[in-house]
């Protein structure tokens, strides 16, 4: 399949990323490169193949319901870029 | 003669009969690494002070009889792995000032063991790099030849072991960036089973790729740094829990033939590893490896691993799905960096991440958003998954005939330092034959076999079953007591 420009500003803006007009072509271009590689899975014939998720097929344990976790917040705010009260800052989301 | 630059093994000795203390070899460490890591970049934090103070602790663990076999050792890690109170930066902007509130569960294990950390070494961004040239601190040059790269995406501690600045290092491998750097620089790098190391406090690139592993001089030295890092750990449901071997007690057993130790090893020669594309250089010394192999006693079985050659398309679906996913968290609310200006909250994100990441980084979140987009999981995503399973099958049809497969760890050799920096394709493709290893989920070694005409190293790839690491680590130690390519360091590279 071809990648167009179009597919590349509706993927960046899936993964909240901001593309620059100047930077998009190179992205494109490198973009397409890399799919050019993987559009070689498309020649296989997987029929009937279960999908591989996980290397050693194990299954989530199952442990006691127990409390394993205590409060960290003030350490784990620390390193958070604009915290109050205990509560992270982020931009107005409710008008 | 007390000799600092000393192996792990060599180290332990010394430290036991206290012709070296910790404190000694840290301090001997700290001043080499002052002296050479400017030209080299290996190192993104050195901890001088954090490092004295445990290696003082670990020489009065000594004294009062309580050493292990690493007690008192100088190590590095990787700076992906979480170490409390000490950068974790990933080599990313975004996470430049980031400071880790714990300790990974391997980083905890090795800590518990006595080693002395003395800092966090330089990597691809998010380790997603096959040469150590995408990190936000610069890139890493090699040892050997600092126009050189020195493989990656664990190239700082590569580059690091190789240059004798630490006896041993921490590195991950989600595609081979344990393998390829040190086949690169001329050191042993172990990539364990998934599952045996668990990935509690690595920060994770594709989860169900990333293994935290080893670098050292010899096997012998990962083979005693892998029996403290390995073991379950129910913070990570994809730790395994199965007895540990002593793999170093394993490797100092005696063979029933001592001038044949390994008779009995069947090691397997894929074609496909072994075909063209590979370097005339690195394919000799491979083949004089195979020689050496067949001296101590293996045989070489000939096989055919048909779905490999679809391992690097398929891990470039995989990984990338993965990572856009695991680096969803980078929203510059919680931790990292966040844009000085934006909009609404979208905006945020979009600048935040813009800036945070570098251009590799947003390459692989595209494809993997990509991939796993409406309309296109099925034909990508599922797809990649399907083949992945038939690499697997391969291999596990090639175990049927064999206990070891051998090869070529890279194609070529160290490449230039921007040689490849604007191709992403050619560079994926210098962990040909490293990602199937990753995609089965099965162990792997490189050792050094030998150099180039110009004098750069060559790494022979040993691959086996899940958990057979003692297998591996006895059939390179078995060849490294028999060779002394692992024993060449390179010239000093005085700043």
């Amino acid at each position: 399949m071809t990648l167009s420009l179009a597919d590349v500003a509706r993927v960046a803006d899936l993964a909240r990323l901001e593309v620059t007009a100047e930077g998009a072509a190179d992205v494109h271009a490198k973009l397409a490169a890399i799919f050019g590689l993987i559009d070689q899975l498309s020649a296989v014939d997987t029929a009937g193949v279960a999908p591989l998720a996980h290397p050693l097929e194990c299954f989530a344990p199952l442990r006691e319901d127990a409390v394993t976790e205590h409060d960290e917040r003030d350490l784990y705010q620390s390193v958070a870029p604009a915290v109050e009260h205990g509560l992270y800052l982020v931009p107005r989301v409710v008008e | 003669m007390a000799d600092p630059l000393a192996t792990v093994a060599g180290l332990a000795a010394q430290l036991a009969a206290r012709k070296l203390s910790s404190v000694e070899v840290t301090r001997a460490l700290l001043d080499r690494i002052a002296a050479l890591d400017r030209s080299l970049n290996s190192f993104v934090t050195i901890d001088g002070d954090g490092a004295l103070a445990a290696a003082e602790a670990a020489d009065a663990a000594r004294a009062k009889g309580e050493a292990g076999p690493l007690t008192g050792i100088p190590i590095a890690h990787k700076d992906v792995l979480m170490t409390a109170g000490l950068p974790t930066t990933c080599a990313s902007r975004m996470l430049a000032n980031f400071v880790a509130p714990y300790d990974a569960h391997v980083v905890a294990r090795l800590k518990r063991a006595g080693t002395v950390l003395v800092g966090k070494t330089n990597m691809d961004e998010f380790a997603m790099g096959s040469s150590t040239e995408n990190s936000h601190f610069g890139p890493v040059r090699n040892p050997w030849n600092t126009a050189l790269v020195p493989g990656g995406s664990s190239g700082g501690s590569a580059a690091a072991v190789a240059a004798r600045l630490v006896p041993a290092a921490t590195g991950t491998d989600t595609g081979g960036s344990i393998r390829q750097p040190a086949s690169y620089t001329g050191i042993t790098g172990l990539k364990p089973t998934y599952g045996r190391c668990s990935r509690y406090g690595l920060v994770a690139f594709a989860s169900s790729l990333d293994t935290p592993g080893v670098f050292a001089r010899t096997a012998l030295d990962c083979a005693l740094l892998l029996a403290a890092m390995a073991g379950h750990d129910e913070r990570d449901a994809t730790s395994v829990d199965r007895p540990v071997d002593d793999f170093a007690v394993r490797l100092a057993a005696s063979a029933a033939d001592p001038a044949r130790p390994l008779a009995g090893l069947r090691v397997g020669m894929p074609a496909e590893f072994f075909g063209e594309g590979v370097d005339a250089d690195v394919a000799s010394a491979v083949a004089a490896a195979l020689d050496e192999l067949r001296k101590l006693g293996a045989t070489t079985v000939p096989l055919a691993l048909p779905r490999v050659g679809l391992a690097v398309p398929v891990y470039y679906v995989i990984a990338p799905a993965e990572a856009s996913s695991n680096l969803s968290r980078f929203d510059g609310v919680r931790y990292g960096h966040r844009a000085a200006e934006y909009g609404d909250l979208a905006d945020m994100y979009r600048r935040t991440r813009a800036e945070g990441f570098g251009p590799e980084v947003k390459r692989r979140i595209l494809v993997g958003t990509y991939v796993l987009s409406h309309g296109y999981y099925d034909a990508y995503y599922l797809k990649a998954q399907q083949v992945r399973r038939l690499i697997a099958d391969d291999f596990r049809a090639a175990f049927a005939q064999c206990d070891v497969i051998a090869g070529p760890t890279a194609p070529t050799a160290a490449f230039r330092i921007g040689a490849q920096a604007d191709d992403p394709v050619q560079m994926y493709l210098n962990d040909i034959f490293t990602i199937p290893a990753n995609l089965a989920g099965i162990p792997a070694i490189s050792i050094p076999c030998g150099f180039t005409a110009d004098g750069r190293p060559i790494g022979l790839q040993l691959t086996g079953p899940a958990f057979a690491e003692v297998r591996l680590l006895e059939a390179a130690h078995r060849f490294q007591q028999a060779t002394d390519w692992h024993r060449k360091s390179p010239p000093e590279n005085v700043a």
